[in-house]
């Protein structure tokens, strides 16, 4: 049995795995999304998988139940090989999922979603009372003691979660995925939901759990395997691991690097020119303070779903605050959607350019004029020379890679679609500039462009809010990094505190390192 | 696959095609058929009734196409057109101003049309479930407008809307041309056509853009509603009453077709209103010929459906796609639906 040990050696194979992914590779056009993973799980385990989007967490878990094919590697269930096809093949082998949401019927009874496609049945008509009975007999193993003739719907998201973990177990019995099952639940229901999976481990399960809550990585799991760009970074059992290692692993960091010097030793001195003061909204970031420096570059830095794109999604309207005030200069203003905040000089380029950037069947030079003509609204149209000339003038400037400015954006490649969503916002001169993950999938070479060019439009006096999640690039032209965790900006850092350490550390939420904000 | 990319000529290329076969048919059984004649100051003939007769589908396609850009389609413009209809007939019977009948008629199109735009673009219904609710309820609106019956007006003025003619054209074809040239202006002289079709293709990304996306949608079904109020203005002038049970039946589903037939995609984005118009006509020569064969009416509706699937076969990229390597050109006439991001 060939182990990958990456940080340190482990004896994982003390009892025999009950699941084993062997060298997993599973390639889609242009992407290998998993390169020759190993993956180990263990009868009573429960294992936790890491890793930050597009690590290859999802990708592993539709192999090992059968979405996607296997293009490499093998599956051992209790030592003898599997090649799941379906969902339905997988459980029928004893490998159930839960997701995050909840693939059940909320218009049906509890009962009837427990025994759905296999009702028990007498005379041919589906026996009611005994599917009822049994029913509530599976769910008092779960010491859930519910009326299960009312509809799915009728309850909390936590039991209809405990209600699909019975259903699959029921179903499948060997292996349980849970994929971000905590993702909507609060404190208490959490609990709930971790009692059911020790009891599950008691029985012999086998469980992966699949979350970004590391609290709760910590709190229920046994062993914990981190995955990076479709690569195993490695596997550690939870006791004994920092938290500040398993953020490094996560990230990519190696600890010993990070005394690197910075680059901005020097912070912006500029007049402030956006001020938020107690800017949040309910549910997706707390209030938070924000100044903003004419020509300053502000870096976000935090874990996926800690509050990086809420916060520059409350700034440009798009989920208007619901608390505290937004300063240009000297006058209030306020920013109830995306358009407001266009008309105030805000831009913004999404994290998902194809959703919420591209208009694919649109031309280059549509897309590029498109924030341009509605700020100057429709019946002011752009003439035909001028949009000619603008989108020219980007194309080449920003050197996007096409053979004619009329052909539609889709057609594009990811880091030229990321380039005319820039020009789109830089064609209407804002003076403060949001991007999100502005070098996400796009190749190197497109990725030093658009470095170069945050520092060119800082220096030309834009203001500019960029998130990512590479934090050696971030510390290379921010003049400060935020950091923030659970919904919350918790740090602050500037000139020469800035490196990827005390990044991390912030992000790891080790005090000493970074002055914690008093909050 | 932009409208850019090749001869102007050639994007209409099948639906000129078609138009020309299904009349150059109709020339050959039926002699006389493309005749045109003066009568009474008045041009007649066939060529003449199919561009009259298709007054009503021409001036919904019109807001059809709009709609459908946008990602949404209008079921209600039928409804709409009986409702207006009877607004012109019971104006015009009470207070005998044609001005004020016509003026109050496309007022509650644009009314109608602000109540779809409102449960689309504001209360976030599906296009199709909102736009249900007016065609149910509108022709009984329309109904209780005429208190059940046909209600006949004899005002020259607005008869002259249906029936008369203008330098021996027909009013109807001179009103449908004129607001298919005024809305082609409309979308294309100003930015209101690209930034339709940027909230059809992608609405969110328009959004955050800076597009008013939720304006914009409701003056686009306030459009629709407009084109339906002249529709049934002029569908009511022509029989001198308003027929709250029949005027514009079915009509929507015609100015779907029209829009469809014309090359704009269900799917929303790329749009032409000129394809729209001469798949508005397409389907009126089918109408027109089909009744001057004398075939029993009963057949007109399987015939026009045969014809419309053999149309519409002609345009499916999937075929088209199929017959490629054989004939390359043909590709360039349709919408960039199927271009994936």
């Amino acid at each position: 049995m060939v182990q990958t040990p990456t940080h340190r050696a482990q004896s994982l194979e003390a009892s025999a795995p009950l699941l084993h992914g062997l060298g997993i590779t599973k390639a889609f056009p242009g992407a290998l999304a998993l390169d020759n993973v190993d993956f180990v799980l263990k009868a009573g385990e429960v294992h936790a998988l890491l890793g930050e989007n597009g690590a290859g967490k999802s990708t592993l878990i539709k192999c090992l139940t059968g979405v996607h094919r296997l293009d490499g590697g093998s599956i051992l269930l209790d030592g003898s090989a599997i090649a799941p096809r379906s969902t339905q093949d997988a459980q029928d082998h004893g490998i159930g999922t839960v997701y995050q949401e909840v693939n059940l019927l909320p218009n049906l009874t509890v009962a009837e979603n427990l025994y759905l496609g296999r009702q028990p049945t007498r005379f041919g008509v589906v026996d009611s009372r005994k599917m009822n009975r049994d029913a509530s007999a599976l769910l008092a193993q779960y010491d859930l003691h519910i009326d299960v003739t009312e509809d799915l719907g009728s309850y909390s998201v936590a039991i209809q979660q405990i209600i699909a973990i019975a259903r699959a177990v029921d179903l499948s019995g060997k292996v349980l995925i849970l994929d971000e099952p905590t993702a909507s639940l609060d404190a208490h229901e959490v609990r709930l939901l971790f009692d059911v999976v020790r009891r599950l481990k008691a029985r012999g399960l086998g469980i992966v759990f699949i979350s970004h809550f590391l609290d709760q990585v910590f709190e229920i799991s046994d062993t914990i395997t981190v995955l990076r760009n479709g690569q195993k970074v490695g596997t550690c059992p939870t006791e004994g691991l920092g938290r500040l290692e398993l953020v490094a692993m996560m990230l990519g960091r190696e600890l010993e690097e990070e005394t690197r010097e910075h680059g901005k030793v020097h912070a912006n001195t500029g007049p402030v020119q956006f001020s938020f003061k107690g800017f949040g909204r309910k549910g997706r970031i707390e209030p938070f303070d924000l100044e903003i420096r004419k020509g300053e570059a502000i870096g976000i830095a935090g874990l996926l779903g800690s509050g990086r794109t809420e916060t520059a999604e409350t700034l440009f309207g798009i989920h208007a605050a619901d608390s505290g005030k937004a300063m240009i200069g000297t006058t209030e203003v306020s920013l109830p959607t995306p358009r407001s905040a266009v008309l105030e000089g805000f831009g913004f380029c999404p994290e998902d350019r194809k959703v919420d950037g591209i208009i694919a069947d649109l031309s280059i030079r549509e897309n590029i004029i498109l924030a341009l003509q509605a700020l100057r609204g429709w019946t002011k149209p752009i003439p035909r020379k001028e949009q000619n000339a603008i989108a020219d003038k980007y194309i080449k400037a920003l050197d996007i890679r096409t053979t004619d400015r009329e052909k539609p954006i889709g057609q594009l490649s990811g880091g030229n679609q990321q380039k005319a969503i820039l020009a789109r916002w830089l064609a209407t001169h804002p003076r403060f500039l949001i991007l999100d993950e502005p070098t996400r999938g796009i190749d190197v070479g497109a990725h030093a462009e658009i470095i170069r060019l945050i520092e060119e439009l800082c220096d030309q006096g834009m203001s500019l809010l960029v998130i990512s999640s590479e934090l050696e690039e971030l510390t290379v032209y921010s003049h400060r990094i935020i950091v923030v965790r659970d919904r919350k900006h918790v740090a602050e850092l500037t000139g020469k505190e800035i490196t990827t350490a005390a990044v991390v550390d912030a992000i790891a939420g080790n005090q000493p390192a970074a002055q914690e904000r008093a909050q | 696959m932009t409208r850019q990319t090749s001869l102007p000529g050639l994007r209409y290329a099948p639906q000129i095609l078609t138009l020309l076969v299904v009349l150059g048919l109709s020339a050959s059984l039926f002699p006389g058929f493309l005749n045109v004649e003066i009568a009474n100051g008045r041009l007649y003939g066939s060529l003449i009734d199919i561009l009259n007769r298709g007054a009503p589908v021409a001036l919904l396609a019109i807001g059809m196409t709009l709609v459908i850009a946008t990602k949404g389609i209008d079921l209600s413009v039928g409804a709409v057109m009986a409702i207006c209809g009877a607004v012109a007939a019971a104006t015009v019977t009470t207070t005998g101003s044609a001005l004020q009948a016509v003026a109050l008629a496309l007022a509650v199109g644009l009314a109608c049309g602000l109540w779809n735009g409102v449960l689309v673009a504001v209360a976030g219904i599906q296009p199709i479930i909102a736009t249900l609710i007016l065609m149910v309820a509108g022709r009984g609106i329309a109904q209780l407008i005429t208190e059940g019956t046909i209600l006949t007006f004899t005002n020259e003025s607005l008869v002259f809307l249906g029936s008369g003619a203008l330098l021996s054209m027909p009013t109807p074809i001179l009103i449908w041309i004129t607001a298919a040239a005024l809305a082609m202006l409309l979308v294309r002289r100003t930015a209101l056509g690209m930034l339709i079709e940027a909230i059809g293709i992608n609405r969110r990304a328009s959004t955050l853009s800076g597009v008013n996306s939720g304006i914009l949608l409701v003056c686009v079904y306030m459009i629709a509603g407009l084109c339906a109020a002249v529709a049934g203005t002029i569908a009511a002038a022509d029989i001198k009453g308003a027929d709250a049970n029949n005027a514009g039946l079915w009509l929507e589903l015609d100015a779907i077709l029209a829009v469809v037939i014309g090359g704009t995609s269900l799917l929303g984005g790329r749009f032409t209103l000129l394809g729209s118009m001469l798949g508005a006509m397409i389907i009126q020569s089918v109408n027109t010929s089909i009744l001057i064969s004398g075939f029993p009416p009963e057949f007109n509706l399987v015939i026009k459906a045969l014809i419309i699937i053999l149309i519409l076969l002609i345009q499916s990229p999937a075929l088209r796609a199929r017959l490629k390597p054989v004939r390359r050109k043909q590709g360039q006439g349709e919408t960039s639906i199927l271009v994936k991001p």
